[in-house]
């Protein structure tokens, strides 16, 4: 089974929108955003308006990056961490786009991209636009405990993070390339503890790691930068040790979104997580970084717990899914580049 | 049977690499926090005697719960509970301030789904447990007392 796909014709991440909250925006990575909200609610309602709100400004962002207008667009995917998707959906209603709605908890940035990717590359769009975010406030109600509950975090808690992220695909124009995704499977190690999201979803990051290392007979000194989406500071750590006892040694090279997100004086225990985590930073810093040729070639690996509450509630495990997408700068010289043959997988 | 074995190992592996609180200093500052609501309850009753000479100590008590409920509330309702009780723990989780925190923040946070169907069904979802074994405990204790009594 070849889970790794290879795309020929190198669509490109032609524009990119991030949008963040006051606290995110006072982060590690504040200065790439392209907004920062002054407070949380954004001047609705409720935050779960104010989630929509973020959503919207991250798509129109992206599309007039890319110096489309949404007539342009002909497909949008997306997803988010809320019941029934409704922030998406409904994004996806105001700009009456033909939509596909998913669902992968946090790793909804690589599965929006590498789907998309897919249809770009075999040629049946021209652009498309795929986005995802999430609202710390929303998150936590559904989640967890009302806000003003005066209750204390675990240390192996991670704080949902108020952030957004939209990105417009197609073949012409200047940006980053998706050269390759891998597909992950749903893995589950029987963690039950619904604080403890990083422990979870670090089995499914290392499969997905090693499966595409297996299947394109790379290593991880071929990437200039290998970052995970929101495993948190003991998910990074267990991942490390997970990939050496298959035999893969991560380098300095090695981060994860959720780790580096906010400043150790912000005390969120473990870092930062929600699907915006891997969104916010793909779209500003990743691309950014990509865009300037600082970096050439990077492994992007969102990784996302499927929870319930209803299944937490229950005594059931953790599922974890992780999905990699390769992303290089592009460069106008090497169009010609090598392509890489993707060989049989290695049987365990 | 050997997914089970290896969950389990991982498990045990987890556990191990779990950054540990430090138990001291939580155990320190819940102690004087939850201390100082409790004097400021002595406070405040004795205070009721002072201004209500001749009411008697079982209304001054009813009347210094109903206080400390109302500025727990009131605290919870400008935000400043959760500050509180993120810094003290089980300090201000334990006293009457802790049971309407728990009560007023989902009042709060639901209001936007309507008053019935928000405020009103939410507003007991983690003071629920509280009130029903509270409620169950004194029946059996009556029940006890009211047959030991017969004997």
């Amino acid at each position: 089974m070849q889970q790794t796909i290879e795309f020929r014709n190198r669509p490109k991440i032609i524009g990119s929108y991030s949008i963040v909250g006051p606290k995110e925006g006072a982060g590690t990575f504040g200065e790439y955003f392209d907004y920062v909200m002054k407070n949380d609610l954004f001047g609705e309602e409720t935050y779960e308006k104010a989630e929509r709100k973020m959503f919207e400004q991250a798509v129109t962002g992206a599309i007039s990056k890319a110096g489309l207008t949404t007539a342009k667009i002909n497909l949008m995917l997306a997803g988010d961490l809320l019941n029934q998707i409704i922030s998406s959906s409904f994004t996806a209603r105001d700009f009456s786009l033909p939509y596909l709605g998913m669902f992968g908890a946090c790793s909804t940035m690589a599965e929006t991209l590498a789907i998309g990717s897919v249809l770009i590359n075999g040629g049946h769009f021209d652009n498309l636009v795929c986005a995802t975010g999430s609202h710390f406030s929303t998150a936590e109600r559904q989640f967890r405990f009302p806000l003003e509950l005066g209750n204390q975090r675990v240390p192996t808690s991670q704080w949902t993070v108020t952030a957004a992220g939209a990105s417009v695909l197609s073949l012409e124009g200047k940006g980053p390339q998706i050269t390759m995704a891998t597909f992950g499977k749903v893995v589950d190690f029987g963690i039950i503890d619904v604080n403890n999201m990083g422990a979870a979803m670090a089995p499914s990051a290392a499969e997905t790691i090693f499966t595409h290392f297996n299947e394109t007979g790379r290593k991880p000194t071929d990437y200039d930068l290998i970052v995970t989406g929101d495993l948190g500071k003991l998910g990074a750590e267990i991942l490390v040790d997970l990939l050496e006892d298959k035999g893969i040694k991560l380098g300095p090279n090695y981060s994860d979104c959720g780790h580096s997100y906010f400043t150790r004086k912000q005390d969120t225990m473990c870092g930062a997580s929600g699907c915006g985590v891997s969104a916010s930073v793909l779209n500003s810093y990743i691309v950014k970084k990509l865009n300037k040729g600082e970096i050439k070639r990077v492994l992007f690996i969102p990784t996302g717990a499927l929870m319930s509450t209803t299944a937490s509630q229950q005594g059931e495990s953790i599922p974890g899914v992780s999905h990699a997408i390769v992303l290089e700068a592009d460069e106008k010289k090497s169009t010609k580049a090598k392509t890489i043959k993707i060989s049989p997988p290695k049987k365990e | 049977m050997k997914q089970e074995k290896r969950n389990q190992a991982y498990n045990q592996y987890v556990e191990a690499r779990i950054p540990k609180t430090k138990p001291w200093p939580s155990l320190f500052n819940s102690f004087w926090v939850g201390g100082l609501i409790c004097v400021l309850g002595q406070g405040i009753d004795e205070l009721i005697l002072y201004i209500f000479p001749y009411m008697s100590q079982q209304s001054a008590w009813t009347w210094t719960l109903i206080v400390l409920i109302f500025l727990a509330s009131f605290l919870t309702g400008i935000g400043v509970y959760d500050k509180i009780g993120k810094f003290a723990g089980g300090g201000s989780i334990v006293p009457i301030t802790g049971f309407s925190n728990s009560i007023a923040s989902p009042a709060i946070e639901f209001k936007h789904e309507g008053i019935i169907y928000g405020t009103c069904v939410k507003m007991f979802s983690i003071a629920g447990p509280v009130i029903v074994v509270g409620v169950v405990a004194s029946i059996v204790v009556g029940l006890v007392y009211y047959f030991v009594g017969l004997i």
